[in-house]
């Protein structure tokens, strides 16, 4: 009988499986595959043969490419600041509804609203208070100020710069620093089998960084020039975080509610009986209570912040390149440039991108699931 | 029983080898049209009235098909060239569409193999004659002839207002160093001298530049790749870019070239370079009057020279309704059909025996400059370039437009066009 009915339910979710199978981890992996080779897409007759890594190495140090690198650095600025910002004005939203403040029900609506517009809508409407001649810039005026000149969208400034090319070599720099302090930490707990796996890395990525010198030819002679590519953080990125903070924040927002609502009474009388004022209830108890709900809210924001490309194209468009995002260089490489395999390396690094916040989340789960069995 | 059936299945055979050899012969044929006609398109807004004109042009002629007129708005067809891929690619083409004609048809289409060769029927029309040969060259390649021209616009015009200009106390300027002159006087009385809007107008921009900086016959060296783009001549078109960077407004990349546009006629700047499709906006949804509300100049250091841009028609292989297309073809490239789309859409005739009497000043003016300019091709409206080297060279531009480094976008160029105008 049990037999019978896991045949049965075995049965019903055949179907879904093979879909996700073919349409999503199918099409995954022929993104991948496409990425390799030199296909261009709109040929009647392809012929599609396998380049290898070609493409990537283009898209890393081609001279012509240097909106895509410009892109991959925004991306990272992107999910960095989107996320970061959610979560801290979600929390002390969902800190100010907690407190019993009047109205309650009406402002978590209020706050919650934006999430329910498209992004298109959003963008559209934050295009318009982010013209640099109107909108917020001319609010000033109307309490007797000057208008402010910031261009906000349209601004070409931009600061922390770092020199692409040299890049790789900080990055590998910090890996080593990062694992190096790790394994000092796993000897000085007696671990030493860790300590010998992070010693492993700290190592390689100290070699690998070594290599990656202007002195080498290692990596460098892929390069066209020797000039310096500086890249940085961009202000005109800064209109549309805004926009999306606004739009994200409720969310963030609504989880923390509801995990406040979870935390037991007896909890918050006991800190008030060891005399907590409300500030180190908050930070020393309440957000270590909520650590899974941040987490889900992390990996939610930052899945949606590689996917901004709605409202940027809603917000500045296509091709202004101080707030673009990986996900347009993709689109543009693809469906305006006509290099259907170019645009799958983007496609693919971007995927890459999310493994990186993925990973963790699934890390994090797995061992939750380990402690408690 | 079985010779029965070989003979049927030799009767079958006959009967798809005829129909299958009908290939050449299907451009020429006569035939009454009938069902549907599906046309694609980017005309809609301001430019739809001009469709419309040419679609009732089509039913009266040709009553027994249905039209379905299929626009996707969005200025220069950014939209509706990405909508064509996914239905080509899916194998679902309309009968046939726009396209901008010359290397974004040919760098596109045709070397994807997805366009039917119109050379015959350009030979029973006579199109060979009628169009100019610069233009019948530039639609065409070794293979064949890939489009029907419907009209012809301008790309290197400097637009301004003639009361303004001599308020102000400044001259047109004739060629880059008198703009710079010209600039500076501008500046001292709070006139932005030179209006610009989203990054292809910079683009636009840089094809007059690179016209004035080179010459006509350098210029055309560029795009068959005789003359690199890091070459110390065109290396200079990215300095002259810079300096007239400096003259334009800061908010430009938030603006639209409508918006450029409305700078200059409300007296804010002073001139702007734009195809003439401006001529149009002014005329027509400004209610100015060309030649005394506004007029025109050949950009500076272009006179002389037409750079030209045309939309076309042409016919995708797998076309539903070829014989109805086919008309439609024929309709775009007559005197009748051509002048009764051109004068509404505020461009000229590709036709030598257009009847110029129908047109506004400003395309009285262009026809003229048309029949005896030297005519090259423009970069931003794909007649010299195919897709690829354009939307690289947009990111190299908005590159340049930040960091502003000539030696570096002329590299970046030259990098791009070894890699996308020399492949094939």
């Amino acid at each position: 009988m049990n037999k019978k009915s896991n045949f049965i339910s075995f049965l019903l979710i055949v179907p879904s499986i093979v879909l996700v199978a073919v349409f999503v981890y199918g099409f995954i992996f022929y993104t991948f595959y496409i990425s390799l080779t030199d296909w261009e897409g709109l040929s009647l007759h392809p012929s599609i043969s396998f380049v290898g890594l070609r493409n990537y190495i283009k898209l890393f140090t081609e001279l012509s490419f240097q909106r895509f690198r410009q892109d991959f650095f925004n991306t990272i600025y992107y999910s960095f600041f989107l996320i970061g910002f959610t979560l801290i004005i979600g929390f002390l939203l969902a800190v100010l509804l907690d407190r019993k403040m009047k109205g309650e029900n009406i402002w978590r609506n209020i706050f919650l609203y934006p999430l329910a517009l498209s992004f298109i809508v959003t963008g559209t409407v934050w295009r318009w208070i982010f013209a640099p001649e109107g909108g917020l810039n001319v609010l000033p005026t109307l309490l007797g100020g000057k208008a402010l000149s910031f261009s906000w969208l349209s601004s070409r400034v931009s600061t922390f710069h770092v020199d692409w090319f040299a890049f790789p070599r900080l990055l590998l720099l910090a890996v080593f620093i990062m694992f190096f302090l790790w394994g000092a930490n796993a000897l000085f707990h007696k671990r030493y089998k860790k300590m010998g796996i992070l010693g492993a890395i700290s190592i390689l990525s100290l070699l690998l960084g070594c290599l990656y010198s202007p002195h080498s030819r290692v990596f460098t002679h892929f390069l066209e020039t020797s000039a310096a590519e500086w890249k940085g953080f961009e202000y005109a990125t800064i209109g549309v975080i805004i926009a999306a903070v606004w739009q994200y924040s409720g969310y963030a927002m609504a989880l923390y509610t509801a995990g406040l609502k979870g935390i037991d009474v007896s909890i918050r009388d006991a800190a008030s009986i060891d005399g907590l004022n409300s500030i180190q209830f908050y930070s020393r108890i309440a957000l270590p209570i909520l650590r899974p709900i941040s987490l889900s809210v992390v990996v939610v924001i930052a899945h949606i912040s590689l996917k901004l490309f709605a409202l940027i194209m809603a917000m500045a468009g296509p091709d202004n390149g101080g707030t673009s995002h990986l996900s347009i260089s993709m689109f543009l490489q693809t469906f305006r440039a006509n290099q259907f395999a170019e645009g799958a390396a983007i496609a693919s690094i971007l995927f890459m991108l999310a493994m990186i916040f993925i990973i963790p989340y699934l890390i994090y789960l797995y061992s939750q699931k380990r402690n408690t069995a | 029983m079985k010779k029965l059936l070989f003979i049927l299945l030799m009767v079958c055979m006959q009967v798809s080898l005829f129909a299958g050899g009908g290939k050449e012969t299907d451009l020429a044929k006569e035939g009454t049209p009938t069902g549907k006609l599906e046309i694609f398109s980017w005309w809609a807004g301001d430019e739809g009235p001009a469709l419309d004109a040419l679609v009732r042009l089509y039913e009266k002629k040709y009553p027994d098909v249905e039209v379905l007129n299929a626009t996707v708005a969005g200025g220069s067809g950014v939209n509706a060239k990405a909508v064509l891929k996914t239905r080509m690619l899916g194998g679902n083409p309309p009968d046939t569409f726009q396209v901008h004609a010359g290397q974004e048809l040919i760098g596109t289409w045709v070397v994807a193999e997805r366009m039917e060769d119109l050379t015959t029927l350009f030979k029973k029309e006579g199109w060979n004659k009628a169009f100019p040969k610069d233009l019948v060259n530039l639609l065409g390649t070794k293979e064949g002839i890939w489009s029907v021209p419907v009209n012809i616009h301008r790309s290197n015009v400097l637009w301004y207002v003639p009361d303004n200009i001599q308020k102000w106390g400044v001259k047109v300027p004739e060629s880059w160093d008198d703009f710079f002159k010209t600039a500076e006087v501008l500046k001292t009385q709070g006139i932005v001298p030179l209006a610009l809007a989203t990054n292809w107008t910079v683009m636009h921009l840089w094809e007059s530049i690179a016209l004035a900086t080179l010459g006509a016959d350098d210029y055309a060296k560029l795009w068959n790749a005789s003359l690199a783009f890091d070459d110390p001549k065109a290396k200079k078109i990215w300095d002259v870019l810079d300096k007239v960077l400096q003259y334009t407004n800061k908010d430009a990349s938030s603006l639209s070239w409508q918006q450029a546009m409305d700078m200059v006629v409300s007296g804010k700047a002073a001139f702007n370079i734009m195809g003439d499709w401006a001529a149009g906006y002014m005329a027509t949804t400004l209610n100015l009057k060309p030649g005394m509300e506004f007029a025109w100049n050949a950009s500076p250091g272009t006179k002389g020279v037409f750079m030209f841009l045309a939309d076309s028609f042409g016919l995708p292989v797998g076309a539903p309704n070829k014989t109805a297309a086919v008309a439609w073809l024929r309709l775009i490239g007559s005197r009748e059909g051509s002048d009764a789309f051109n004068p509404l859409k505020g461009s000229i005739s590709a036709r030598r025996d257009s009847d110029l009497s129908l047109y506004n000043a400003y395309g009285q003016s262009a026809a003229k400059s048309f029949q005896k300019d030297r005519i090259v091709g423009s970069l931003t409206h794909g007649v010299v370039s195919n897709e690829n080297f354009m939307s690289g060279f947009s990111n190299v531009l908005e590159g340049f437009l930040k960091d502003r480094n000539t030696t570096f976008a002329a590299q970046a160029t030259q990098s791009l066009a070894s890699d996308t105008l020399l492949r094939k």
